[in-house]
């Protein structure tokens, strides 16, 4: 019984220490008074500031701008290269396929001065779109490693058993390998995008003027002091990843039931 | 019927990395047959599968199927169909899906695809798990289905590689009579490929020993065991005592040959030996007599092993001159270790080689 209790209070402290910060956040995101130190009441005015904040307003709206973009472009083009990798035989292969893992275990920092450096030496003016150039950079290769996870020598097996069934190239990999790799391609867009959603560092090497990203605007006001109206923004950020992530799980696990039928 | 040639493989060689794994291979399957190809892994038998089945390409020499030359023919367009080692089921196709994916290729018409499915899936005693996927079937029913997915396409010649291997003992022998018995049904010729001798005797109407590449011999399971071409089949089919003889003298109709030190005895055989030739002799175990009681012409030896494997008794027997026989009876007396037995060799049932 002792034993028991232990075990719960420790998942509880586990809970308390994850998930205090966030909860937190979102309490004072209903806080009416201005300050992040006292709860006054209770009130929406936050909420409804947001659309006056044009500065935040923007801020977030480039923020999704730069996620959607460069998990879009991102995923294409790390599908593709992860397919390739497994697909086709070349020279250097082996070397390129650990190349692969450089830019996801090299410091942030180190890229986004290696980004700034490259636009400057070609005299790129930096923009929202060196952000967005920047996040596919990063993100391609956590794309690959996730879909090249999904194709083993198994998957070698089932094309060779699809073309021994006549199927065409193009039969075999819409029939065949597009259901394997789904769950890989779905993971990795879902990684990248969050990864962009609240990148800091990157963005602020990469970040031209008037291209402020959530991240970036709240990380600038810090000085000034956080105003409640960043909180009731985060909590709707909160609140829509949630929503993603839990419209995946039920998803993912719908279509296990079913094949479990 | 018989006669006619199905698959002719001509010179066929195959290279990797420079490499030959196989070179020069010739060999002409029948129609309707059952024929294995077999070998320790790593001998070519699955090179020579996936030669056939266009899945590798030749490196020099000519495929032909139904007197075709198939050679620079794409594995999607042959007439032939591969069930794979691990059954390389599609794991996001139900079992129905999987069977008609070949004919979806094909672009059959979906009405005729649903009768050749059900009539396939029937056959493999599958009905009622059209709608299961893979992971949900045992190792039995997912080789079905491979079996099954293979046949709807009604191909020429179906290509089995080493497809009962992952299956657990018992299922495996309940398998092995039911392809028979299912090529026999549908006349389709089988080309089999394994490493495990007891299928291929069971099973095949014959048998290709391969070799490092290369065919060591050729013929009917019974042939195979009674009559071995060298000592590597006879080594590799079955159990075998394989022991160095000296050719004495020519006498009618086969040799007479001294071995085991100083025991002399006369082997029928058609083949040409000279006098004083050094030779192997082959003997199975379940072709020498042994009994306690001495015989004309037995040898004495001691019961150094005895393994009881309930229809018979295997037995190690220490011949003086530090020769181990092995020895298989189905007598029910009692051999206990270190008793002092008589062993006699049958002169119809030794099979003298010269390599």
């Amino acid at each position: 019984m002792k034993g028991k209790y232990s075990k719960l209070l420790f998942i509880i402290l586990v809970f308390i220490f994850l998930y205090l910060p966030i909860g937190v956040l979102i309490a004072y995101s209903f806080n009416s008074g201005s300050t992040n130190l006292i709860f006054e009441d209770f009130s929406f005015k936050w909420y409804l500031n947001i659309i006056k904040n044009t500065d935040l307003v923007n801020a977030f709206l480039n923020t999704l701008l730069v996620a959607v973009t460069s998990t879009v472009i991102s995923t294409v083009i790390g599908t593709i290269s992860a397919y390739g990798l497994y697909k086709f035989d070349f020279p250097f292969k082996k070397l390129i396929n650990s190349l692969i893992y450089i830019p996801i275990v090299i410091p942030e920092i180190v890229l986004g001065i290696s980004l700034l450096s490259v636009y400057t030496l070609m005299k790129l003016e930096l923009s929202i779109y060196s952000i967005i150039v920047s996040h596919i950079a990063f993100s391609i290769p956590y794309v690959i490693v996730s879909v090249k996870t999904t194709l083993t020598s198994q998957t070698i097996t089932y094309e060779e058993a699809a073309k021994d069934l006549g199927a065409s190239n193009y039969s075999i990999f819409k029939k065949i390998i597009m259901p394997i790799i789904t769950p890989g391609i779905v993971s990795g867009a879902t990684l990248v995008f969050t990864l962009s959603l609240d990148d800091v560092v990157i963005s602020y090497f990469t970040a031209g003027p008037g291209s402020n990203t959530l991240p970036l605007y709240i990380y600038s006001i810090m000085k000034s002091g956080i105003t409640p109206d960043v909180n009731a923004l985060t909590s709707i950020l909160l609140l829509v990843t949630f929503v993603i992530l839990i419209t995946l799980t039920i998803v993912q696990s719908r279509k296990i039931r079913k094949e479990a039928l | 019927m018989k006669d006619n040639v199905i698959v002719k493989l001509e010179n066929v060689s195959k290279k990797f990395d420079d490499k030959y794994v196989i070179k020069n291979f010739s060999l002409d399957i029948y129609e309707g047959e059952f024929i294995t190809l077999l070998g320790s892994s790593g001998c070519g038998k699955t090179t020579v599968l996936r030669m056939i089945s266009g899945l590798e390409n030749v490196t020099s020499g000519k495929v032909y199927i139904d007197s075709k030359d198939v050679t620079n023919v794409d594995a999607t367009k042959r007439e032939v169909n591969t069930i794979f080692q691990n059954f390389a089921l599609f794991p996001k196709m139900t079992v129905k899906e999987n069977v008609a994916f070949g004919l979806r290729m094909k672009k059959v018409e979906e009405k005729e695809i649903e009768k050749k499915v059900s009539f396939a899936i029937d056959l493999v005693k599958l009905k009622g798990y059209e709608n299961r996927y893979p992971h949900d079937l045992s190792g039995g029913q997912q080789q079905r289905v491979a079996i099954a997915r293979g046949i709807v396409m009604n191909p020429k010649v179906l290509l089995l590689d080493e497809s009962l291997c992952s299956l657990d003992l018992k299922l495996r022998k309940s398998m092995q009579i039911e392809l028979k018995k299912l090529q026999k049904k549908l006349g389709i010729t089988f080309i089999y490929v394994t490493h495990a001798q007891d299928e291929a005797l069971s099973m095949s109407d014959r048998i290709a020993i391969i070799n490092k590449g290369d065919i060591v011999q050729l013929d009917t399971p019974e042939n195979i065991y009674n009559h071995p071409k060298n000592v590597f089949v006879a080594d590799f089919i079955g159990e075998a005592n394989i022991i160095p003889a000296k050719v004495i003298k020519k006498i009618d109709g086969g040799i007479n040959v001294k071995m085991l030190e100083n025991f002399l005895i006369d082997i029928k055989t058609e083949e040409e030996f000279e006098k004083g030739e050094d030779i192997k002799v082959v003997v199975r175990p379940e072709d020498i007599a042994v009994s306690k009681n001495e015989l004309v012409g037995s040898i004495k030896g001691v019961i150094i092993d005895s393994t009881y494997s309930g229809n018979s008794t295997n037995l190690i027997i220490d011949i003086p001159g530090d020769f181990d026989i092995k020895v298989s009876t189905t007598d029910e007396s009692k051999f206990r270790e270190n008793e002092n037995v008589y062993i006699k060799f049958d002169s119809n049932k030794i099979v003298p080689l010269r390599k």
